[in-house]
């Protein structure tokens, strides 16, 4: 099963790899991986997409946890949460299709941000199945570049993932 | 008081009470090895490989409960002692381990000696520290010594930069009196509800086992063991790194247990009803084939260690812990309950254990001309009546010393058992032996595994640390010979041990005693004679049976109830 996990971890230069080694080390997998500071500068929080049966995520919470840099961790498959994944996208948009890929924009309630005579650079938020159905709607051929954040997350209600 | 980094590294140690660091100099470790030359509260032992100066400072941390320390340069300093720093760590060995670095300024540079130390040891430290300011060193000092010693033991690893120990320049120091990281908190007690619905499953066996591991031992948890083990009249077996926290001779203790532990054991554990793990980590030689672990059992499972429960085996009462304190608790709860086992239930189940134990699965041919390994560790224990300590390396000699020497106090029993790694029982035994002046430290060893740090030789002449070798000399390697024999039709591929040297001049040449023993007869004259010279390593070169393996055994792939009880046998 698919498990979505956000942890608060000390911002330390190799607090990444530590993180990135376990899985290679235990052979868990790694489908998506964000990093960035928070509002608290010396803690970064990742988000980290992750699949495997109850055993493994049961492993992969405690080894994080067991990682001495990460400070607070949180299986946001537990309960109702919000993700979103950010996607820059470069298509074709010839005389004759601009129309067309503005429609798609418009549709996907995304935003054109760089235009050229013939390409668009398009910015698309939302689940990663969103954007999985955007880059089909555009055509194949049309396609010259995607680059994908990953997916962020955070629970729905009240209470934080915080110190 | 204003110290340079060279000499602040050194009063961290003084402050941490470091009696001894084990180390090998290099141009990276120069101002530290400095700095080291110009006090004497912290002395400093010279290996021959840094190997050897992380496998002693692991011995010393062993056989004490304190952390070890090693000191080794940059590059291949540091490379050498990775395969210590590993074996400390699959075995939760507090170990401390300072490495030198080129320069801050050269990393990444591909510099001299440089080799990305933090990044090699990442997978086999508990923790690894890169000092980039002089500043931060008193403070890097208080955390590793703490994450290594607290919670899980395990070795850190400290990578200085050489400009951070540059002696010209001095800063303000004082040492941290208290050390809080918002990121670690080991659990310091385990949870009462948990405990109180342990103690009532074990007040419901009837056919209870207690299976106990290296754990204990970490957490000096032997006193609360045995008051709970001789309370509740359970009986209980021990993993091999567990041997000595309850006392090999008592007639509760059922010997040890997995690939090559006794029939009793193995098959109390194959019907017992309620399992009490305790610091133990289900590890595969452990376990035998998973499908068929304890099919019938609660299992109970005490660790200070969230990441060791449900790893490898589904448990139904975890309690997470330290296991003194635990151990402690269970003690209270059940004095304060009031409730005794059922002890008709219990005593079925020692007669069922007895009769297993009639089988008497450690026996071996007592009346063959040439020496048997068994044989040999047997008189090593009546020579030095059940009270050496005793280190050994990896392989058939291994197992006949945890078989064999039984241990009634924890501590005494130094092996490497989660890496394996052969090259460990001399170093090994130079760290116990430091710590325990005037105490029998007897390394038991084979003929390959002794020449893997047999360089430190010399570091035990300068030292005068008066070991005793006992090398069970097959002229295999025994356990390799033993599988090949067993699964690869004899084909013994790369196993006979060919153009040894000669251990008796080779350790005079070191300036130590050699001997040679061949008959089975002149073995106990012999040891006596090695024990009697107390200030002197004695290096003895025992002629054993080559064809000899060890039993009993479960193969690969089986469970506890399919064991080999010896050649030919079928499996039972």
């Amino acid at each position: 099963m698919r498990h979505i996990i956000s942890i608060l971890i000390e911002n330390e230069s190799g607090a990444l790899s530590r993180v990135a080694g376990l899985f290679s080390a235990r052979g868990y997998n790694i489908e998506s991986l964000t990093v960035a500071p928070t509002e608290d500068p010396t803690l970064s929080r990742m988000t980290l997409v992750t699949r495997g049966d109850e055993a493994i995520i049961e492993q992969i919470t405690k080894q994080l946890n067991k990682l001495v840099e990460v400070v607070k961790l949180l299986d946001l498959s537990d309960g109702p949460h919000i993700e979103r994944e950010m996607m820059l996208i470069k298509l074709k948009a010839e005389n004759g299709r601009r129309d067309e890929v503005a429609r798609l924009v418009d549709i996907f309630r995304g935003k054109v941000v760089d235009v050229t005579d013939n390409t668009f650079v398009i910015e698309v938020t939302g689940k990663s199945a969103k954007l999985d159905a955007f880059i089909k709607a555009a055509h194949e051929d049309s396609v010259i570049e995607v680059v994908r954040s990953g997916p962020l997350g955070i629970a729905r209600g009240a209470k934080g993932l915080k110190l | 008081m204003e110290l340079s980094g060279a000499e602040i590294v050194i009063q961290c140690l003084k402050e941490e009470g470091v009696e001894y660091v084990f180390g090998y100099p290099g141009g990276a470790v120069l101002h530290i090895y400095d700095a080291l030359f110009q006090q004497s509260d912290v002395k400093h032992i010279l290996v021959r490989h840094e190997q050897g100066a992380t496998h002693a400072a692991d011995g010393f941390a062993r056989s004490t409960g304190k952390p070890g320390v090693a000191l080794v340069t940059s590059g291949p300093g540091a490379t050498n002692a990775v395969t210590g720093i590993a074996t400390a760590y699959m075995d939760s060995i507090p170990m401390v381990v300072l490495t030198g670095q080129v320069p801050s300024p050269f990393i990444g540079s591909d510099a001299f000696q440089e080799v990305d130390t933090v990044g090699i040891t990442r997978p086999c430290v508990k923790h690894n520290f890169l000092i980039k300011d002089v500043r931060d060193i008193a403070a890097t000092f208080r955390k590793a010594f703490y994450l290594a010693t607290s919670g899980r033991p395990g070795p850190v690893v400290i990578d200085i930069p050489k400009d951070v120990t540059d002696p010209n320049i001095k800063i303000p120091f004082s040492y941290p009196k208290k050390v809080k990281m918002r990121s670690y908190n080991p659990v310091v007690k385990g949870h009462l509800g948990q405990i109180k619905k342990a103690i009532d499953l074990m007040l419901a066996a009837e056919k209870p086992v207690f299976y106990t591991g290296g754990g204990v031992i970490l957490d000096n948890a032997d006193k609360e063991l045995v008051e709970l083990v001789r309370m509740l009249g359970f009986p209980i077996t021990s993993t091999l790194m567990g041997l000595g926290a309850y006392p090999g001779t008592d007639k509760q203790f059922i010997g040890m247990l997995g690939m090559h532990g006794t029939y009793e054991a193995n098959m109390a554990m194959h019907e017992t009803d309620t399992l009490i793990a305790i610091g133990a980590r289900f590890d595969d030689r452990v376990t035998g084939q998973i499908a068929h672990f304890c099919p019938n059992a609660t299992i109970i499972h005490i660790d200070i260690d969230p990441s060791s429960i449900s790893k490898n085996v589904r448990v139904d009462v975890p309690i997470v812990g330290p296991v003194s304190s635990v151990l402690g608790d269970m003690l209270q709860v059940l004095k304060e309950s009031n409730k005794s086992p059922k002890s008709a239930a219990i005593h079925n189940w020692w007669k069922q254990i007895d009769e297993w134990r009639g089988k008497r699965c450690l026996q071996y041919d007592q009346h063959s001309g040439i020496i048997k390994p068994q044989f040999a560790v047997e008189t090593l224990y009546r020579v030095t009546k059940g009270d050496a300590f005793v280190s050994s390396d990896v392989g058939q000699h291994q197992m006949f010393a945890a078989q064999f020497y039984q241990f009634d106090k924890p501590r005494r029993w130094i092996n490497s058992g989660g890496l394996g790694t052969m090259g460990f029982g001399l170093p090994a035994g130079m760290g116990i032996q430091l710590a325990h002046p005037g105490s029998d430290v007897a390394v038991i060893t084979g003929e390959a595994s002794i020449q893997m740090c047999i360089q430190e030789l010399a570091t035990c002449k300068q030292y005068d640390l008066p070991l005793k070798i006992i090398l069970l000399n097959n002229g295999y390697m025994g356990m390799v010979r033993q599988w090949q024999e067993f699964f690869y039709d004899g084909r013994y591929s790369h196993s006979y041990v060919d153009s040894l040297p000669d251990f008796v001049k080779l350790s005079e040449s070191y300036g130590h005693v050699g001997m040679k023993v061949e008959k089975p007869d002149d073995l106990e004259g012999a040891m006596k004679e090695a024990f009697a010279m107390k200030d002197r390593l004695v290096f003895m070169d025992v002629v054993v049976d080559p064809t000899e393996n060890v039993y009993p055994m479960i193969v690969a792939g089986k469970g506890h109830h399919e064991m080999q009880l010896s050649p030919g046998s079928e499996m039972i």
